[in-house]
């Protein structure tokens, strides 16, 4: 039916061609992170760990948008961008449990997650961290005279760090192809976005840096899609950077030791009306692609996977105690493992 | 006595510090509505109210700013950094311009600030929220570094530290928070900066730590056969010769325990410093236990292995003590 069920990173990534496969990744998005939630309470989980449900249509409308050897920046909330990139729910799940199928081998967790054939680079803890490096990227891609592009999601609390501008600045005058993804879930931890920005939309300071500044419907994929692939043509024709706003929700809270008892009553209900997974599902009922009560089963066959790959991962090893000191430099051990982004 | 968890010794301490100075304020993420992302903060809103007690945007760079042009004129600014790798993007205004205003104005102009953050491994955070970081303050002239090591330390060493004339940033075992030990608060209490403790007294061996390592240590000296002296440092800079040197005196043999790689951590000024000042006394070569030189891994088994452990400690020091040859450290006697 679908082609979810390989594990190959850019065969999971070019399936997102098939607008049944959008829908499919956005429901395994939501099913994983509903598993990581039980994996922690099981204890299989270590640290902190930041669930992106309800921000599903943002992840897919941006990977089914740009080409798997454009780079993508992200932060700690990235299982869900790292899915719709093309990760497996093996590696997301395996790296998240410390196991040495996980996409950084059980070194990194959960906000670590990484893998250079689909252009995802490892994802940062560092609010602010991902957007000078997305500028980098486009940097290099046009020193190697390429059309690549580089995308670097963050949320809307990193609008108010100074990497957030430094970079847009950095990007505009250099009229660098990157598009600037803000995800704007209301909240920055436990803040609501009122408190900490004096702004109701982050886009509008795109207007201080001279470049076009979107606001865009984060719960449609579709028209995530439309937003990005504006974004994307300009910056591919060297037109410059974009910055893109997309109004979304959380539906946990900031981490798992979050309740988000700091959201006002009905806000979660009314986002749940809005819920990006059955505005996809309606729209393609209404296409004839989804046949009736489709998404019922297409939630229990994903919902069969995810336990699959997640009872793969609980037999998994843990890393060996000598990947402590691999790979800390090219001298170290594990050899020089270099990817190279252009070989193609 | 009473069983507190070690977090409210912070809250005690910040508290107790507003309430004898009303020059103090507290700034940083979540602080105040939300009591704090460690709940170290809890209450401080109540009590001291918004323009003492102020939830800032996530821009490090503002409210370090912030902190030491408060400072300058007259706040004793108190700067929570969460995970203190979060100062990695606001590091100029501690290092470059609060450590050196004392200095640029002769004298006239001061910033009594105080920098504090969770720091140190042992919990899953991964790679970039399990360091302690302390090298990128300890050495800058014009700061202070202090690390805590249980509820009284932690007590101790934040009233001495926000009631210090300059910028002292005070480190937290994060791991630490959530534990459960006997102490009963004393607000006249105060442990003087740059002033170390005998946690432990012994005969054989002098071991120097701080922070999360001083549990590891006492455990070490429990089940070790030889005698150990664990020395809690209490203050990394400027740190307490006296007391290291005179222990070692003592002992003949030195040690640290480092939650750090050789090349950052802190025991290379104190092995040096010593075996300048002791040479003779020396029965062994001085010896550092400490990380080996790799980011923090996330999976579980690998940071248990990364740290050292009581008994990992204890089995360095019987080898040091029986041969007086300083043992390789684990990740060599693998290779
Ligand atoms: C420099 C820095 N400061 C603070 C933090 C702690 N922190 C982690 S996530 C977060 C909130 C970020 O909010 P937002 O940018 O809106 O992203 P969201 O979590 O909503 O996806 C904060 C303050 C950090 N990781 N890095
Ligand atoms: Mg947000």
């Amino acid at each position: 039916m679908t082609l979810s069920n390989s594990n190959v990173p850019i065969v999971r990534r070019e399936a997102l061609k098939n607008r049944l496969e959008q829908l499919t990744r956005m429901v395994e998005i939501r099913a994983v992170e509903e598993r990581i939630q039980k994996l922690f309470a099981e204890g299989h989980v270590r640290g902190s760990t930041h669930l992106a449900s309800g921000q599903e249509a943002v992840s897919v409308g941006i990977a089914r948008s740009i080409d798997p050897d454009d780079i993508v920046t992200c932060t700690y909330r990235g299982h869900g961008h790292a899915l719709a990139l093309g990760v497996s729910p093996t590696a997301v799940i395996g790296e998240i449990c410390g196991r040495v199928i996980g996409c950084a081998g059980g070194l990194g967790g959960s906000m670590h997650l990484v893998e250079p054939e689909v252009g995802l680079l490892p994802t940062a803890a560092i609010v602010g961290a991902g957007l000078p490096i997305a500028c980098g990227a486009a940097m290099a891609a046009r020193a190697r005279g390429k059309d690549r592009i580089a995308v670097s999601i963050f949320g809307d609390g990193s609008a108010n760090i100074g990497a957030f501008h430094e970079s847009l600045n950095f990007a505009a005058i250099r009229k660098l192809p990157v598009v600037f993804v803000c995800e704007n879930n209301l909240y920055g931890e436990y803040t609501r976005i009122q408190l900490s920005t004096p702004v109701e939309d982050i886009a509008i300071r795109a207007a201080s840096y001279n470049m076009p500044g979107v606001v865009a419907d984060g719960q449609d994929v579709d028209k995530v899609a439309e937003a990005m692939a504006t974004a994307v043509a300009r910056a591919r024709r060297g037109g410059g950077p974009t910055l893109i706003e997309m109004k979304t929700y959380r539906y946990s809270g900031h981490s798992r030791s979050d309740p988000a008892t700091y959201r006002p009553a009905g806000e979660l209900d009314a986002w749940l009306k809005r819920d990006p997974i059955d505005i996809l599902a309606e729209r393609l009922a209404g296409e004839k692609i989804l046949a009736p009560g489709g998404l019922d089963q297409l939630k229990a066959d994903i919902s069969d996977a995810v336990e699959r790959a997640t009872m793969e991962v609980l037999d998994s090893p843990a890393p060996d105690l000598g990947e402590i000191l691999s790979h800390v430099g090219a001298h170290s051990a594990g050899g020089d493992q270099r990817w190279n982004f252009w070989s193609k | 006595m009473a069983k507190i968890w070690i977090r409210q010794a912070v809250l005690r301490a910040l508290d107790d510090a507003m309430t004898d100075d009303p020059s103090v304020i507290v700034m940083g993420e979540d602080i105040a509505a939300a009591g704090g992302p460690f709940k170290v903060t809890e209450g401080l809103l109540a009590t001291h109210g918004p323009e003492r007690v102020i939830d800032t945007p996530i821009s490090e760079m503002a409210f370090m700013g912030a902190a030491v042009g408060a400072a300058v004129c007259g706040l004793k600014p108190v700067v929570e950094m969460m995970f203190i790798e979060f100062i990695g993007v606001a590091l100029d205004q501690l290092t470059t311009q609060a450590a050196t205003m004392r200095y640029l104005s002769r004298g006239r102009l001061t910033t009594p600030l105080v920098v504090r953050a969770s720091a140190g491994a042992g919990q899953g955070f991964g790679c970039q929220h399990s360091q302690m970081l302390d090298h990128w303050f300890r050495g800058t002239p014009g700061l202070k570094v202090a690390v805590t090591s249980n509820a009284r330390t932690t007590y101790g060493l934040l009233r001495s530290a926000i009631e210090d004339p300059d910028p002292v940033v005070v480190l937290e075992p994060r791991v630490l928070y959530a534990e459960r030990e006997e102490y009963e608060f004393d607000r006249n209490y105060r442990i003087p900066l740059g002033q170390a403790e005998i946690a432990r007294p012994g005969s054989d061996v002098t071991l120097v730590t701080c922070g999360a390592m001083r549990r590891v240590a006492l455990a070490a000296a429990e089940t070790s056969h030889a005698n150990i002296e664990v020395v809690d440092l209490l203050t990394l800079w400027p740190w307490d010769r006296r007391t290291v040197a005179e222990s070692v005196v003592r002992t003949g043999r030195l040690v640290t325990l480092e939650e750090a790689p050789a090349g950052s951590g802190w025991g290379g000024d104190v092995v040096s410093s010593i075996a300048i000042e002791a040479f003779g006394r020396l029965k062994a070569p001085p010896h550092r236990i400490t990380l080996p030189e790799a980011p923090v891994p996330y999976s579980g088994a690998l940071e248990a292995r990364f740290l050292p452990s009581p008994a990992y400690v204890a089995e360095q020091i019987a080898t040091l003590v029986s041969t007086n040859k300083p043992p390789l450290p684990w990740w060599r006697n693998a290779a």
